[in-house]
């Protein structure tokens, strides 16, 4: 067979990594390229172009003497906090639910899951307009009257983060949810009904017996969301749009405005860096530890 | 439930009262659930229903307080507004030249990067060759790469392609930074296709491109709507793209409906804010309600290993 047809049979042998190779090139600049790139102008002194000198760790040390960055890490540990506990809570205690043989339990699905479908800017919008105090829940709650009802946080400095960690909750906990189910629906049935036989009321047997076997799912959210918190952009500029002041300002939207708007590109660059790297704390051990597992599942 | 309370009962003598009690405290139980339930899904509707009935309402009706409460009367005037008249800061062409936009952007990405994955897919499963693993590997950090890392040397090198600010420019990004998902979708998917199959065709004497067309695109269908699917809706939703690489008129919806909403001028149009910010979601929201299961199944592919 190889004697007939050689040239053929090569040309058969190296077709696949020919077709694979345009791909893993644009990948390779694209991302891989491209981050060098944005490490070698964090080390030069660019400011509304890139230069391609080198300064050394200077927009870093400038970086993080920045008051601005200082709220922007802040604010991102404690959104990345409310928005992991509360989402995974929420979407653990959703599928739980959703999984006691519910008769709509499909529509219901379909309602928690919807917010996914939309982009954070519309979310933004319309959790602008329902928490603006003058016409929103606020104004609701008095006009039911509950005349003292305060509920302004979107414009005060200390609590308009919470507002962000509301609407992102609001759009997110679906997407736990879905895995969360998909979870449950892989655990074998006997094991719960022979805790039930038993006596174990279901509490218990989900305390003790099933969120542990979701140790998986819970790696899968958490790891997912946290790459959403430190991501997220365009809900904080559609919601808060950085405000009230800087109150709500964040790593992504510390990075946009740096290189875009204050003619800080090393700066900017120094953040970008701050953020890819702990992404990649988080994100490569996950990737790594999933690869492998499949590797040896097979 | 019968045999749980049938055999709940069975180790003690007071049968009928233990099952009796049972059956209430069950009652009892299923009144919770539903109850939290629908609880927790008026709470994720009620946005949608305050944007829907926002964007039909009278301003004067906004401005006197009705919030939450069904719209006197029923006006499609914020929506044409949103739609053809709307000011975004420099013109006031409403949304429809950036829906045309997105629809222009999004289209043409959407199949590239599909078809792209599909043979990537098709590659790293079944003509496995020493490094493919690896390869495999370095697409998938693209799938979680905080895009702020790549926006500079993106904007130069489209500035040095001559495709600063355009929307095919925009289209490269798109696809460029949707094939590793799109990879990982079909890898994740053609893994389960027996390599026998493929074999079998080899030894019959079909090559690479015919077992792809004839054998694994016929069976790829189902995950090809998921790569659609999923892709319409992040290159749909995307914005910071759209913000960092166009401006002015080839600017995507998000952009524009961002720079609606944040323009000021006299009383603010709350109606035509929500009129907006429903025809930028609807596109998604139709395909989401026609497709959700594919929806979903995407979502989750991103944490289910293959």
């Amino acid at each position: 067979m190889s004697r007939s047809t050689p040239l053929s049979n090569r040309i058969e042998n190296w077709l696949p990594r020919l077709v694979l190779a345009p791909s893993l090139l644009v990948v390779l600049v694209a991302v891989y390229l491209f981050i060098c790139w944005t490490g070698w102008i964090s080390l030069s002194s660019s400011m509304i172009v890139p230069k391609y000198d080198f300064v050394g760790l200077n927009q870093y040390v400038r970086l993080w003497s920045t008051p601005r960055w200082h709220t922007a890490v802040f604010n991102l540990f404690v959104f990345s906090t409310l928005f992991l506990a509360l989402t995974t809570g929420l979407g653990l205690l959703m599928a739980i639910l959703l999984d006691q043989k519910i008769r709509v339990e499909g529509t219901l699905r379909a309602i928690f899951l919807y917010p996914m479908a939309l982009s954070f800017i519309v979310t933004g919008t319309a959790w602008k307009w329902i928490l603006n105090p003058a016409l929103g829940v606020q104004k609701v709650v008095n006009d039911l009257g509950w005349t003292s009802f305060v509920f302004d946080w979107i414009a005060q400095p200390t609590f308009a983060i919470y507002c962000v960690v509301i609407a992102a909750v609001w759009q997110s906990t679906g997407f736990a949810m879905a895995i969360f189910l998909a979870g449950l629906r892989g655990i074998d049935n006997s094991v719960i009904k022979a805790a039930q036989i038993e006596g174990a009321s279901l509490p218990l047997i989900y305390r003790t017996i099933v969120v542990p076997m979701l140790r998986p799912a819970f790696l899968s959210v958490i790891v997912l969301l946290s790459y959403i918190a430190i991501k997220s952009f365009d809900l904080i500029l559609a919601l808060t749009n950085t405000g009230p002041g800087s109150a709500t300002e964040m790593p992504s939207t510390f990075m946009y405005s740096a290189t875009f708007r204050r003619d800080q590109m090393g700066v900017g660059a120094a953040s970008a860096m701050m953020m890819l790297m702990t992404v990649a704390a988080i994100i490569v051990p996950y990737l790594y530890s999933e690869l492998k597992e499949s590797r040896d599942g097979q | 439930m019968a045999s749980n309370a049938a055999s709940l009962a069975s180790n003690s003598t007071p049968l009928a009262t233990k099952a009796a009690s049972f059956r209430r405290q069950h009652r009892i139980g299923r009144a919770v659930i539903y109850g939290s339930l629908f609880f927790m899904a008026a709470f994720y509707l009620m946005p949608l229903w305050v944007m829907i009935t926002t964007s039909v309402k009278h301003l004067d009706e906004i401005y006197a307080g009705s919030f939450i409460g069904l719209p006197q009367q029923i006006s499609f005037d914020a929506w044409r507004t949103a739609w053809s008249e709307a000011c975004n800061g420099t013109a006031c062409k409403g949304l429809k030249p950036y829906f045309i936009n997105s629809l222009l952007l999004t289209i043409p990405a959407v199949i590239m990067s599909t078809g792209i994955g599909a043979i990537n897919g098709y590659v790293i499963t079944k003509w496995r060759f020493p490094g493919s693993n690896v390869i495999f590997g370095l697409l998938l950090f693209g799938c979680f790469l905080p895009f702020q890392a790549v926006i500079l040397p993106m904007a130069q090198t489209l500035g040095i392609l001559g495709l600063a600010g355009s929307l095919p420019g925009l289209v490269l990004v798109h696809t460029v930074y949707g094939i590793a998902f799109t990879t990982l979708f079909f890898r994740n998917y053609f893994v389960s296709i027996p390599d026998e199959l493929v074999r079998a065709a080899k030894i019959d004497g079909a090559g690479f491109i015919r077992i792809f067309v004839s054998i694994m695109l016929p069976a790829a269908l189902p995950i090809i709507v998921v790569s659609c699917i999923w892709q319409f809706t992040q290159i749909w939703n995307d914005y910071l793209f759209g913000a960092s690489f166009t401006a002015g008129e080839n600017a995507p919806i998000t952009v524009a409906l961002n720079n609606i909403v944040n323009v000021s001028m006299g009383r603010k149009e709350y109606n035509v804010d929500m009129a907006a910010a429903m025809i930028a979601a609807l596109p998604t929201l139709f395909v989401y309600v026609v497709a959700g299961r594919y929806f979903v199944r995407g979502l989750t592919a991103g944490a289910v290993k293959g």
